[in-house]
Formats: C-alpha cells, sequence, structure tokens
C-alpha cells in the first residue's frame, strides 16, 4: 500500500484509507472518501505542493498532507 | 427576516449575495470574533430582510475561526444570528461534495432553499441534473437554478422566499443523526464517509454525466501557469504590472488630492476668523483627512487587481506555485497577498491574512507584513535620496538614486524574510500548518464583484485607519501648537524684537515666527529631550520632532521638516526644502544631512513601525496588545540598531 504523495503525475488511483490527523475531517469533506478514484494531475517545483483530480474539483495538498491518504491501484488496470 | 447565505468556498455564493443586495452591504465582524460578517439588505413588499454572507464551509465541522462561527450559529437556534431562511448555495458542477454540508443542515432542522449554481459550467462539462428527482429526496425544501455571475436567477430566489413555508422535518439522511461535538474527529470520519455514502446514491440516481466531468479549458491554462518557469515569470509580470499602476499611474490622482486638500486648507485658514479654532481646522483636520484621502488611489487599485486576481482564479494558482517557497520561512503560500498588499499600505495587508487558516503561519504574516516598504514611505524615500545620494549613472545605465530606492524595497522585503524565519522559531503551535486548497476553474471576472469589493476595502481602511490618523493628528497638532507655560509667547516676543527678523518679507516671518514657535511647544521640547538618544544616528532635535510626528503617517517626516526649516513649498518637488537641508549644519561646522546621517534615516524608515493605525489593526486582528507591542519593539530595535551601525560605519 502506498500513499497519494508518492504516486506520480498523472496516474489514477483509488483511495483506500485517511490516517487519522488534526485534519482527517477536512480531508474527508473535500470528498478523499474510501473508494474515490484521485489523479495527480501536476505539482509545483520540487513536487510540493501537488494538484489532484477529484471528481473534476481540483484540490491542492502539501506533501506531507497527501501522505495522510492511502491510496491503491485500480483493479484491472 | 434573517437570511443566510451558506455553502461551500468558490460556489459563486457572493456573486448570490451581490445579485440579491446589491450595494447595500455593511462588512463587520461576527460577535466577539475577527470573522468577516457581510450583511446587505433585500426589500420585498415593503419588508427589510437581512441577508448575511457567511464563510464558506465544506462541513458543520470547524477547524478554522471562520468555520468555528458557521458551527456555533447553526448548531444553536437560539443564537442571535441563527437564520430564519438559510439559503444554500451548491456548485451543480460538483454536487456530492457540495451537498455534504447541505445534508449536515437538513438533518439539524434548519429551514433550507437549495440554490444550484453555475449550472452553465456544469452543462459544459457534461453534467446534467434532474432536479425533480433531487426534489423526491428532499420534499420540503425549494430547489432552485441560478446562474449568479451572469446575473441570471434571482427572481427565482426572491420568489423562494416569498413562498417560504415553515418546514417540519422527520425524515434524516442518515439515521440517528447526531451534531457530533467539535472536538472529536473520530466520529466527524465516520459521520462523512456515511453521509458520502448516502449522497453518491443519490448523485448517482438524478445526474446524468457525459464523458467526462474534467475542465478541459482549465487544465489547459494551467499547464503554462503552475510550470516550473513560466509559471513564475507570469506572476512576476503581473507584480511588475500591478505596481507600474500603483507608483506611476496613482501618482496623478494622489497629486490631485494632495493639491485640493492643501488650497482647502488655505483656503479655511483665510475665510474663518484667526485663532486656535482656526488653526485646528485649517492645520490639523483637514490635512489630517487628506492624509488618509491621499492613499484611498493606491489602495483601490491594489484591490482592483487583487479581485481580478482572484475572481479569475488565478490568485489560488499563485498560492498554490509559492506555498512551497514561503514555507521554510514559516509562511504559507497564502501569505503572499497580503505582503504584496502591504507594499501599498500594510493596514488591507493585515486584514487580509484572515484567509490564513493556521494561527502560526498567519502571525508570522502579520508580523512581519509591516516591514514591506508601503507608499507611505515613498515620500520619504525620495526627499531624502535627493539630499544626500548624487545623480550619479552607475555603469553609464543605471541612475544611482534609483539603485538606492530600489535597495531600500528589496532591503524591506529580505527583512520581512530573514524575520519571518526568526518568529518560525519562537512561536509554537500543537499542530502543523495545512495548505489544502480548492484550485477553482478559470472564470472571466464579474465586474460589479469586484467594484463591491474595492468599495468595501475602501472603506474600512477610510473607517479603521482613518480614525486613528485623524485622531494622532489633532494630538499632534496641539502638542505642537502649545507649550509649557509661556515659553511660546517668550520666543515670538524674542523673535519679533530681533533687528534680523524687522527686515524679512511678510511671508517669511511667518515662517520663521512659526519655525520658532515649533520649537518652543511640547513637541519641540520632547524632540530636544529625544536628542541625545538619536545623536549616535546622527540626528538632531528638528529630526526627532520629524520622527515624532510621523507616527501618525510616516509621509508627515516631509511636512515636519518644512515646517522647522521655515520653507513654505508650494512646488512638488520640495526642491527649496531639499536645498536648505542640503545647507544645513552643526554647531562644529559639518553637515546634518551627510551621506552618512541620510543613510541612516533611510534605514530608520525601513524598519521603524512609525504606524500608529497598522497596530490599531494589528491588535484588532490578534485580539490582543501583546502582538503590537511585541512589533513596535522589535521594529524599533531592528531600526535603531539598523540607522546606528549604518551612521558609525558611514562616518
Amino acid at each position: 500500500m502506498s500513499s497519494l504523495a508518492q504516486i506520480p503525475t498523472g496516474k489514477r488511483v483509488i483511495v483506500s484509507g485517511i490516517d487519522n490527523s488534526h485534519i482527517t475531517t477536512k480531508l474527508l469533506e473535500l470528498g478523499f472518501i474510501v473508494g474515490t478514484e484521485v489523479e495527480v494531475i501536476f505539482s509545483a517545483p520540487f513536487r510540493d505542493p501537488i494538484a489532484v483530480d477529484l471528481n473534476g474539483a481540483v484540490i491542492s495538498l502539501r506533501l506531507d498532507e497527501a501522505a495522510l491518504i492511502q491510496v491503491e491501484n485500480i483493479a484491472n488496470s | 427576516m434573517k437570511i443566510a447565505l451558506l455553502g461551500n468556498p468558490n460556489t459563486g455564493k457572493s456573486s448570490v449575495f451581490n445579485l440579491m443586495t446589491g450595494l447595500r452591504q455593511q462588512v463587520g465582524n461576527f460577535p466577539g470574533v475577527t470573522v468577516e460578517k457581510k450583511s446587505g439588505n433585500l426589500k420585498l413588499n415593503g419588508e427589510e430582510h437581512i441577508v448575511t454572507d457567511f464563510p464558506g464551509v465544506y462541513s458543520l465541522y470547524p477547524r478554522t475561526k471562520d468555520e468555528e462561527v458557521v458551527y456555533n450559529v447553526l448548531t444553536n437556534q437560539q443564537s442571535q444570528e441563527y437564520p430564519d431562511i438559510a439559503v444554500y448555495v451548491a456548485d451543480a458542477s460538483n454536487l456530492e461534495r457540495n451537498l455534504l454540508f447541505f445534508t449536515q443542515l437538513y438533518d439539524l432542522k434548519t429551514p433550507l432553499v437549495l440554490v444550484l449554481n453555475m449550472t452553465d459550467l456544469a452543462s459544459k462539462r457534461g453534467v446534467s441534473i434532474d432536479i425533480e428527482k433531487l426534489q423526491t429526496y428532499f420534499p420540503d425544501v425549494p430547489i432552485i437554478t441560478t446562474n449568479a455571475r451572469i446575473g441570471m436567477g434571482k427572481e427565482r430566489i426572491i420568489e423562494a422566499i416569498k413562498n417560504f413555508k415553515v418546514q417540519n422535518r422527520t425524515k434524516s439522511i442518515i439515521e440517528a443523526y447526531i451534531a457530533v461535538d467539535k472536538e472529536n474527529t473520530k466520529e466527524q470520519a465516520i459521520e462523512a464517509t456515511k453521509r458520502f455514502k448516502v449522497l453518491k446514491e443519490i448523485v448517482k440516481q438524478i445526474e446524468s454525466t457525459g464523458q467526462s466531468k474534467t475542465d478541459t479549458f482549465s487544465r489547459k491554462i494551467d499547464k503554462f501557469l503552475v510550470h516550473p518557469f513560466w509559471g513564475y515569470f507570469v506572476f512576476i509580470s503581473v507584480l511588475l504590472v500591478i505596481f507600474q499602476f500603483i507608483f506611476s499611474f496613482a501618482a496623478v490622482p494622489m497629486d490631485f488630492i494632495d493639491g485640493t486638500f492643501g488650497s482647502l486648507s488655505n483656503w479655511t485658514s483665510t475665510v474663518l476668523s484667526p485663532g486656535m479654532l482656526n488653526d485646528l481646522i485649517s492645520q490639523g483636520i483637514i490635512p489630517g483627512i487628506g492624509g488618509v484621502v491621499v492613499f484611498i488611489p493606491q489602495i483601490a487599485l491594489l484591490f482592483l487587481f487583487i479581485s481580478i486576481m482572484e475572481e479569475s482564479g488565478y490568485l489560488a494558482r499563485v498560492v498554490f506555485i509559492m506555498d512551497r517557497i514561503m514555507r521554510p520561512l514559516g509562511l504559507n503560500g497564502k501569505s503572499v497577498v497580503p505582503l504584496i498588499s502591504s507594499a501599498a499600505c500594510a493596514i488591507p495587508g493585515v486584514m487580509s491574512t484572515r484567509t490564513i487558516a493556521d494561527w502560526k503561519e498567519r502571525m508570522i504574516t502579520i508580523m512581519v507584513a509591516p516591514l514591506m516598504s508601503c507608499s507611505a514611505r515613498i515620500p520619504v524615500y525620495t526627499l531624502l535620496i535627493s539630499i544626500v545620494i548624487p545623480e550619479h549613472k552607475v555603469f553609464g545605465f543605471f541612475n544611482l538614486q534609483g539603485l538606492v530606492l530600489f535597495g531600500l524595497y528589496f532591503l524591506g522585503i529580505l527583512s520581512a524574510l530573514m524575520v519571518s524565519l526568526i518568529f518560525k522559531q519562537f512561536l509554537k503551535t500543537k499542530e502543523k500548518g495545512f495548505l489544502l486548497l480548492e484550485l477553482p476553474s478559470y472564470k472571466n471576472p464579474r465586474w460589479s464583484n469586484i467594484g463591491i469589493n474595492i468599495v468595501q476595502k475602501v472603506k474600512i481602511f477610510i473607517l479603521d485607519a482613518g480614525k486613528i490618523i485623524l485622531a494622532i493628528s489633532i494630538i499632534l497638532w496641539a502638542l505642537a501648537s502649545f507649550g509649557p507655560g509661556n515659553k511660546m509667547q517668550q520666543a515670538e516676543k524674542n523673535l519679533k524684537n530681533n533687528s534680523e527678523f524687522l527686515a524679512l518679507s511678510q511671508t517669511e516671518k511667518q515662517q520663521q515666527l512659526a519655525s520658532v514657535k515649533l520649537e518652543s511647544s511640547y513637541i519641540g521640547i520632547l524632540g530636544k529631550t529625544l536628542e541625545p538618544a538619536i545623536q549616535p544616528l546622527g540626528y538632531d532635535w528638528k529630526i526627532g520632532i520629524s520622527l515624532i510626528t510621523s507616527f501618525a503617517a510616516r509621509e508627515v517626516f516631509v511636512g515636519s521638516l518644512a515646517t522647522i526649516y521655515a520653507v513654505h513649498d508650494e512646488s512638488e518637488e520640495n526642491t527649496r526644502l531639499i536645498e536648505k537641508l542640503k545647507n544645513e549644519k552643526n554647531l562644529k561646522g559639518q553637515k546634518i544631512y551627510s551621506l552618512a546621517s541620510g543613510v541612516s534615516l533611510m534605514i530608520f524608515y525601513v524598519f521603524a513601525m512609525q504606524c500608529m493605525a497598522t497596530l490599531a489593526v494589528v491588535k484588532r486582528e490578534t485580539n490582543s496588545w501583546k502582538w503590537p507591542m511585541i512589533q513596535i519593539l522589535y521594529m524599533g530595535l531592528l531600526a535603531y540598531t539598523g540607522a546606528y551601525v549604518s551612521f558609525q560605519i558611514l562616518n
């Protein structure tokens, strides 16, 4: 299992869990729900922060925030 | 009736608000907190309703002060602010996420109207919504569609409010809903997950999506605007354009305002009968008001640009590309705007830090913002530069005076960043800062939103800074007009008996008189008391007086010197004052305005917290005197040491 922070730009993955932290609720309410597809679409220089596509919305997160989001590969792709 | 506007950020909520209330808006704070409360009036059938625009939030659960206000009001029906109708604005192109907070309110039994906004954007992205089916899930909530950006849907909102019926909800979206304790993040996570499960089903039923929800247009622009090279190139170019406008083009209206207030004060002094009241009005109040009004063009221009950047969606990209650079300094990508604003005036700069959710990052931004060279420093810089810096060309190309001015600005920026680094070590928080920000899709800015925003910002500046600048102007006028005992009359008498004085022309006599009076006034005495402390910096008591008077606003420094040296200068360039100051010598026959003392003064003004209005705003924004006190101390220390070192080296 890997975190969203490790996913290269352009790859689509599926959210499989959120680590407990002070921003868990924030991440959830933005739509990082288990089972949702996300794609890293671009990043700032030094690859931090990153921007992801989440149901058509573009959300930016710092790498250590992305590290709280567990993801896995989409089945049969 | 109290109408609340609620919804996620970036849903066009403020467009809906402007649509409903137009220019009849007031900006204030929610009681007890520094969270901006925008409210406006809506007149229906001769009845006045108050519409309040609440901060945009993604859910009921608070992490920031803004969100706390929403939580406190909506979970407490007894609250003063609790709405009779909550108009919930949702972005039609992202219903699932937008309905999370809505269903929380639905289960809290808040009286609701649901507005699906930005339907044009949704259909452009291939999203179409079956409103009738959506209605079956929330049977008692009126649902309407709008396109507030282009002004569509006002009648529908008004209609919904007019026909509003009391809602008695018995069914909840999720069973056994509990308004979870705002600290209990575990329970909140469970609840949010449950809700999304339900919402996913609902959205699946009502929404038919085309091939892709992606906003391809925004993606293309983003390729360019967050590019590692072009992204910064564009941002720097935008900054250059903004500063060109603020510093060159704003000069025209500013000179006009300066001139108008100058003649107004001359006119009143001749029209009113001579005496104290005359002096108070013509020398205290009118120049005081003028000193506030003169900054309006720059502040309005600055917010014109910031609003365009915000409305178009570009600002979020700036935050995105600057965050990594600002973070090692203890700042946030969102600190960029406050710091840029502070280059015009620290007051709107400090106020715009409210968007920074993290306490520590926000505090550091507030603490260093006044180190950015604001426009009130320009008159001081230019006067001093033209006295002590020769008009050389460097490398046959650069103007030395221009380079020095640039250097002073650079010093301001550099010190702001360095001081951030120091505050980062000292300020402690339990929790790490976070960014988590939505990058909205690019849109054409809506000019009426921008106009309203500018008017509000200028209003805040006039009310906030204006009061203080005016009050200090009057106090300083009093200190400069009165002296202990009959010292002033004595000085006047001595002067009038002087044979040299009698030979002078009428205007010269008046100028001499004003100068002598100032010397024997309370301020004059203060200046002389201060002299031993500022001598190591290369200043005399006359400069001391000007340092004190410029506490109202830095640019007062120039006017004070003119009074002390008895130079009345009509010309804009202060040529006579510059000549006079160039030739000023101390008792030992050395120049007072030498390169050493001139540079020392410039350095002093780069660092010193010579602005009471900013201090007052910092106090209000931080809710304590502790922070403005720290600010005045650390900046004073920097100013004194910086000035001391530069004087001692150059002398």
